[in-house]
């Protein structure tokens, strides 16, 4: 079920200097959605991502939340609405899972540096949602990749926004983790969030994500649900190689056309 | 460790505190017994009269060892806070106070006044003054369009205490035998010469600085994760972190002027801070203030005390200081970081 329209962003264009990132981009986020944002390195993903997260000021184009300009909400407010959930890393400080959690809070504390019931409340939630009560007292850093990736997920929940950003959560996972962080995200979408993803395996866009968008030199070159438009004609545009598309006990699979060995062999 | 067990912790600690003021106020070159110290302070509040007690007991008590006792205490205070704020706000848990080049500043503007008198009449105001001043320029070259990234704030912050160094190096290549002894003693901290008026001007200056850096003590945890993630939690990181640098220099720049250089205790203290109660700044500021405070009037009680000649407390600070770090290093490093 798609929800109403969280965030609408529209002919955004921007530029560092003379170098033009972005080219008139225009997608729209919706609750209740999971969508994988697909693009080869380089190619303006944490840009857009960072216009839409309002750490870069938007020049030319729009980009509205809730029927307003991000522009002229403050941080907090945004925060309030919108979370980011970076890649896993090591903070210079040992926190605990929980204390991370905690920091979703910020933008709903109050002016007293105790954190209220609500808060407490919410971080308890946010905790189970993710399955990491149990690692509530434990050290952020010494926890797995994987782990590490859910509490940023969990931190995300904690700070009750109806729209996610992820920013490659799956790229320094080991295959299970991958999927798990997945699942995760997945099931949170269904529950009525909105959430973008930025991924570079094909695969996991079209086995997970309800919508996908492929963005190539700063330019959307498709958009749409993500079986429909992640084909073999716009894999192979997107990353300038032969590529095949496969269907297997009804799941679609990715894969390149040329292995090093069939090169070699041929 | 729980909330509870932080809370008594951190009475325990300010109990020590307490206790060791005993022995700053009545141990020295000339022992005067606690009885007789405290009927004096007491008096001196109340205004009553201090029956049985000597001229020289009263100045001793009250005009040497009380305003530095004080001066000690919001010193090591101030220091230890600062380095915390700085750690939190860098992101680097090996940055100290002096990171900015307020040191450097400190030393530089003392040097001047101790070669020209006449031209610079004031010598912890211009101290102040030059350590402000270096921050600023700092500040200034690491502000690139607009942003000021951590990375390009310590380059220039390493530039900066060169620059002023150099000049510390001239005004000692230029001075007098007797102002060679002054400049390198002034550097080597101390707090000979606390007075009431030292003692009162940088409490009234270093508690504001203080109330706001606890306050600021969530800010600062969520600042540590980085710019990017601060921003996606709603706050604004350029302006938190202007604030921050702003009263944690201005505690600094307070303490160098009036004790000169004290090292280690804005890097150490913040660190046992965070091996007691963990990394949350709501409880690392308080607890490094209370930790820098017990420092330092345990360090300057030994630097008067220790031997016939006072030795300069920097000195002090540095001998107990190392082997503490080190151990720390050794033993903890990894726990605590997580590497």
């Amino acid at each position: 079920m798609a929800g109403k329209t969280l965030m609408s962003v529209h002919e955004l264009s921007f530029a560092y200097g003379r170098r033009t990132i972005l080219h008139e981009i225009s997608l729209n986020l919706r609750g209740g959605r999971l969508r994988g944002l697909l693009g080869p390195n380089g190619s303006g993903k944490t840009t857009l991502f960072k216009c839409c997260l309002g750490f870069l000021k938007v020049a030319r184009g729009q980009i509205e939340l809730e029927g307003r300009s991000i522009a002229e909400y403050s941080p907090r407010e945004l925060a309030a609405r919108v979370a980011y959930v970076p890649q896993e890393h090591r903070p210079a400080f040992p926190y605990t899972v929980r204390e991370m959690v905690e920091m979703g809070r910020t933008p709903h504390r109050g002016a007293i540096p105790a954190l209220s019931k609500a808060d407490h409340r919410a971080v308890d939630q946010a905790l189970a949602r993710l399955n990491l009560t149990a690692l509530a007292n434990e050290n952020y850093n010494h926890l797995s990749g994987g782990q590490r990736q859910l509490v940023l997920v969990a931190r995300a929940l904690a700070q009750e926004a109806a729209l996610l950003f992820l920013d490659e959560p799956t790229s320094s996972l080991d295959f299970s983790n991958q999927l798990i962080v997945w699942e995760a995200v997945q099931s949170i979408a269904r529950e009525g969030l909105g959430a973008i993803i930025c991924c570079h395996d094909p695969n996991h866009i079209l086995w997970f994500c309800d919508e996908a968008a492929a963005i190539k030199d700063g330019r959307i070159l498709a958009e749409g649900p993500a079986r429909e438009i992640i084909t073999r004609g716009l894999l192979e545009e997107l990353y300038d190689r032969p590529i095949q598309t496969a269907d297997l006990n009804g799941r679609s699979f990715i894969y390149p056309l040329t292995s090093p060995r069939e090169a070699n062999d041929a | 460790m729980t909330y509870k067990r932080k809370l008594i912790t951190a009475a325990l600690l300010l109990t020590l505190l307490i206790i060791l003021v005993f022995p700053a106020l009545t141990a020295g070159q000339y022992d005067i017994e606690a009885g007789k110290v405290f009927g004096l302070i007491w008096g001196k509040i109340s205004g009553g009269e201090t029956a049985g007690i000597s001229r020289a007991q009263e100045v001793i008590v009250w005009r040497i060892r009380l305003p530095r006792l004080i001066l000690a205490l919001t010193a090591g205070l101030s220091l230890a806070v600062s380095g915390a704020a700085y750690q939190g706000c860098f992101r680097n848990p090996l940055v100290e106070p002096y990171i900015l080049g307020v040191s450097a500043g400190a030393a530089c503007g003392a040097a001047l006044a101790i070669v020209y008198p006449h031209i610079f009449p004031q010598g912890q105001l211009t101290a102040f003054l030059f350590a402000l001043a270096a921050v600023t320029i700092t500040y200034g070259l690491a502000r690139s369009r607009g942003e000021t990234s951590s990375v390009a704030l310590v380059l220039s912050g390493i530039i900066v205490g060169a620059l002023f160094g150099a000049v510390v190096g001239i005004m000692k290549y230029l001075a007098a035998d007797a102002q060679l002894r002054e400049i390198t003693f002034w550097m080597m901290g101390g707090l000979y010469y606390a007075t009431w008026d030292d003692a009162r001007l940088t409490v009234l200056c270093v508690a504001p600085a203080f109330i706001f850096l606890w306050w600021y003590g969530w800010h600062l945890n969520v600042l540590s994760l980085g710019d990017e993630e601060a921003r996606s939690l709603g706050l604004n990181p350029a302006f938190c972190r202007f604030m921050i640098i702003i009263a944690a220099t201005f505690a600094a720049a307070v303490c160098v002027s009036t004790c000169g250089v004290i090292a280690w205790v804005g890097l150490m203290m913040p660190h046992a801070a965070r091996m007691i109660f963990g990394p949350d700044n709501r409880w690392v500021v308080p607890v490094s203030a209370l930790l820098g405070g017990i420092f330092l009037l345990i360090c300057d009680t030994i630097a008067r005390t220790l031997a016939p000649a006072e030795i300069p407390l920097g000195i002090v600070a540095s001998i107990v200081g190392a082997p503490y770090l080190l151990w720390l290093l050794r033993s903890k490093g990894r726990d605590i970081y997580g590497r």
